[in-house]
């Protein structure tokens, strides 16, 4: 029975770390510039990980090959040296390689999080709710117009519930379904929710971010591949939840200035 | 006041003889474990039905199935279940497998039934707060199975019911009016239960150990049970308020987890100044001590039946309870990290991510020692242990994933997919339930006097190892893809492809499922049926293998036990040819 479990066990992992190593399902293509140091963060995990898990299973599967038979009147052995060197060992190899990763990953996720946006950064509001993206560009005035929730009227499509009859700044400012951006410039994005919690998800980009009611959150990104990529809601709002999504189009600069000025013409 | 006397405290009550007081209203620890594990397999029954309709909907979304039709008219029209039906699905699978399975299975059932006979003691110290914590979990179960026949049915908020969406009411959508209420009620009430609990293992362990049974003496089980019940007693005292506000703010108006401004189904709400973020940083400073909660009974569990089987001491027995405890201690620093995108400060990422993976190491160390305790084993491989050796290669395949979602770099990817799914299966509900198999088939001898049935055991064994592996292992992969969880169905054309591996998934699902059946029957079978079980028929050293198989109402038949011995003794070469030393045996000089 223990080789039975052995090889079953083998199979079980090899088969695994099979699919993990060849990238039968993977991530996509990664479209920002902070986007290579999570991937590389991921290969060192999966490196150091696919180690212990392959060290773990197979050392189990072996001492369950190797069992003493029951019938056997050999005795029982105790593992060579007791628990301390194991241990010790152990400890060590988890401790470097858990300090390794924090060190390291520390810096990926700074350069999303705590770094300041670039001065340069193009600013776009942000508005989840069930279930839909809205993006507020701030217009040739450069300001974005306040908000009221009173105001809000998706009837009339005053989503931002903005009042351009008394606030000048609201006036010129743009509202879309999707998020435009040109390529390699940029992105401060202000997230905000007009009801309950959402989450602002693009794979491409390696960022994830949720929306909390009653605060204002800045993200930032710099995409670096033009073409049209998937923003989805991954924080549970209701029951549209899963076709909850618009899409981020990274234009060329003067396709992107272009697409502006349409827009300011409506 | 514990002395020398053999059991400080005695036995309060006699032996009942009405129906009522001897099978329902039970004082009796024993009836009282019983009692919870009937709850729980009734719950992790429906758990696993809920499982199969959300499966066979994400799998096969056109899938007509006529009995959920009739069941419910408006959550399945036809037999097709709506999206807010499959959430409401989703929460009830959820909410009944962590608080009514995972909490209730290993620590309440078999830590009632076996933490006082492990002990020596004829009942726990407070057997009224007992009866009442049973009954105050079976009415929380009441009032969360009467969600489904409300009229817009169970909540559709998760089983982590994130405000505003829990908080706000009828606006927010279906299945937040009433069904919310009953969740939040009912939650509440099982707060309340499992901190009666909690004090009663607590106080239980404390002063009622009989004369010799050292805390070194302890059955790793026995240590385990009290470790969380520690746990328990403050995690549920931060849930029981957190519900308490969320109800109020539900049915009194008040404010805690909704800001103002908020406008739902066109109306603004007449809500200001509270946070979302307050109930998160609530909900999983409970949510995440939760976790060991369902796991560390279920590794004393392991720890404890593993050296039986494998006829030789755990290896590194006192680094075993080291490491519990640790990992009791550590359990409260780190419930930051279901929240690194939530929208809290990103600094504090940095401070959650460490003790996380800092847990690695305790968790390490329990594993190593109990596979390590298989080396040079002479392994009787009954069911019992079958399940160890598989309890040992789910929590390594569940804990591995855990280095992934403890680092804020790659949560930022990760947090919310399917990843996330197969992590908390694997390490938490998989290895805790192989760890209730393990403890079912182990115990149920002294439970019931009957063995049960070692080739339905085996195959049930089998069957679940390689289920789950088909189960949860897939899922790993659709997280890396970035397939999001709590999707009612995959509509895009990003997500569409990856159906195929949700078929395989939900095809292992469902034949795992229906393995599940043979152990519903072995139990019923050996429960009339199986062979009468001897005293200790795996010949294992702690107090409940000394008395008869059921117990005597008082546990050990007015004789109280003297121990002399640890728990541990295995693989000793006695005269008369056994290879164990009862704890109660006294040494040859006495």
């Amino acid at each position: 029975m223990g080789k039975i479990f052995a090889i079953v066990l083998t199979v079980i992992t090899l088969v695994s770390v099979a699919f993990f190593a060849m990238h039968t399902w993977w991530l996509p293509v990664d479209i920002s510039t902070t986007g290579p140091a999570v991937d590389r963060q991921l290969d060192e995990t999966l490196i150091g990980t696919g180690v212990l898990f392959l060290a773990g299973q197979l050392l189990l599967g072996f001492f369950a090959w190797t069992a003493i038979d029951r019938k056997s009147t050999a005795k029982t052995k105790t593992f060579p040296g007791g628990p301390t060197p194991l241990l010790t060992g152990a400890i060590l190899v988890v401790a470097i390689e858990v300090f390794t990763l924090t060190f390291v990953g520390s810096k990926a996720w700074a350069a999303i999080y705590l770094a300041p946006p670039d001065p340069s950064s193009i600013r776009i509001d942000v508005q989840a709710e069930q279930f839909a993206f809205y993006f507020r560009y701030p217009g040739p005035d450069g300001k974005f117009g306040g908000v009221h929730p009173d105001k809000i009227d998706d009837g009339s499509g005053n989503y931002f519930g903005l009042d351009p009859a008394n606030d000048i700044a609201a006036r010129d400012d743009i509202v879309a379904a999707s998020l435009v951006v040109p390529v390699n410039h940029p992105v401060a994005l202000t997230l905000h929710s007009k009801d309950v919690g959402h989450s602002f998800y693009v794979r491409e980009l390696r960022v994830q971010q949720d929306f909390v009611p009653g605060l204002d959150i800045p993200l930032h990104f710099t995409a670096t591949k033009t073409g049209k990529y998937e923003i989805v809601c991954t924080q549970l709002c209701g029951l549209g939840h899963y076709n909850m999504k618009a899409y981020l189009e990274v234009m060329e600069e003067p396709e992107y200035e272009q697409w502006l000025k349409t827009q300011e013409g409506q | 006041m514990h002395d020398d006397s053999p059991v400080a405290v005695a036995h309060q009550h006699t032996a009942p003889t009405s129906f009522i007081r001897k099978y329902v209203f039970s004082l009796d620890h024993k009836v009282i474990g019983k009692q919870y594990y009937g709850l729980a397999l009734v719950a992790v029954f429906v758990g696993m039905v809920l499982s199969w309709l959300l499966r066979l909907h994400l799998a096969y979304p056109d899938w007509h199935i006529p009995l959920l039709g009739k069941f419910s008219p408006a959550g399945a029209p036809g037999g097709v279940m709506t999206p807010e039906y499959y959430l409401s699905l989703l929460t009830m699978h959820g909410t009944l497998m962590v608080f009514f399975v995972l909490t209730n299975a290993p620590f309440a059932a078999f830590g009632n039934f076996f933490l006082p006979i492990q002990i020596g003691a004829e009942d726990m110290a407070f057997p009224r707060f007992n009866m009442m914590s049973f009954w105050t979990t079976f009415l929380a179960f009441v009032v969360m199975m009467a969600s489904f026949f409300v009229s817009d049915g169970p909540p559709i908020s998760g089983w982590t019911a994130y405000a505003p969406l829990s908080a706000i009411g009828k606006d927010a959508g279906p299945g937040l009016a009433m069904g919310q209420d009953l969740w939040a009620i009912s939650i509440a009430l099982f707060c309340i239960a499992s901190l009666l609990g909690a004090l009663n293992f607590i106080a239980t362990t404390l002063d009622l150990r009989t004369k010799g049974m050292s805390f070194a003496r302890m059955p790793y089980s026995t240590w385990a049970w009290f470790v969380t019940s520690v746990i328990a007693l403050l995690a549920f005292a931060v849930l029981l308020p957190a519900c308490v506000l969320l109800i109020l703010d539900r049915l009194a108006g008040t404010s805690f987890f909704i800001p103002g401004g908020l406008v739902l189904s066109d109306k603004l709400q007449p809500h200001s100044g509270g946070s979302p973020l307050l109930w998160q940083h609530l909900f999983w400073f409970f949510g995440h001590p939760e976790v060991y909660i369902a796991i560390l009974p279920s590794i004393g569990i392991i720890a404890t039946i593993l050296p039986v089987f494998a006829r030789k001491p755990l290896l590194g027995a006192r680094a075993l309870v080291g490491s519990m405890i640790a990992i009791g201690f550590l359990s409260y620093m780190v419930w930051g990290h279901h929240m690194f995108v939530s929208g809290m400060n990103p600094f504090s990422a940095n401070l959650f991510s460490v003790p996380t993976l800092i847990i690695t190491i305790p968790a390490t160390i329990m594993t190593l020692l109990l596979t390590a305790t298989v080396y040079g084993a002479k392994m009787r491989f009954e069911t019992p242990a079958l399940f160890c050796l598989g309890f040992i290669s789910v929590f390594i395949s569940g804990g591995i994933s855990g280095f992934y979602l403890a680092q804020p770099s790659l949560d930022t990817y990760l947090h919310a997919t399917y990843f996330v799914v197969a992590h908390f299966h694997f390490v938490m509900a998989v290895a805790s339930l192989f760890g209730v198999f393990a403890g079912t088939y182990f115990w149920f001898p002294k439970m019931f006097g009957r063995m049960m049935n070692e080739t339905l055991g085996k195959l049930h064994f089998w069957l679940t190892f390689l289920g789950v592996y088909c189960i949860f292992m897939p899922m790993h992969y659709l997280g890396l893809v970035g397939n999001i969880r709590r999707y009612s169905a995959f509509v895009d054309d990003y997500l569409a492809p990856l159906i195929p591996v949700h078929r395989f998934i939900t095809i292992a699902a469902l034949l795992t499922g229906a393995a599940q059946l043979l152990f519903f029957w072995n139990l019923a079978w050996s429960r009339f049926r199986g062979p009468i079980a001897p005293e200790n028929p795996w010949e294992a050293t702690s107090l409940e293998w000394t008395t008869t198989s059921p117990p005597p109402f008082d546990n050990f038949a007015g004789h109280h036990p003297v121990v002399y011995n640890g728990p541990n003794e295995y693989g000793v070469e006695n005269p008369d040819g056994t290879d164990y030393v009862m704890q109660t045996a006294a040494p040859k000089s006495a």
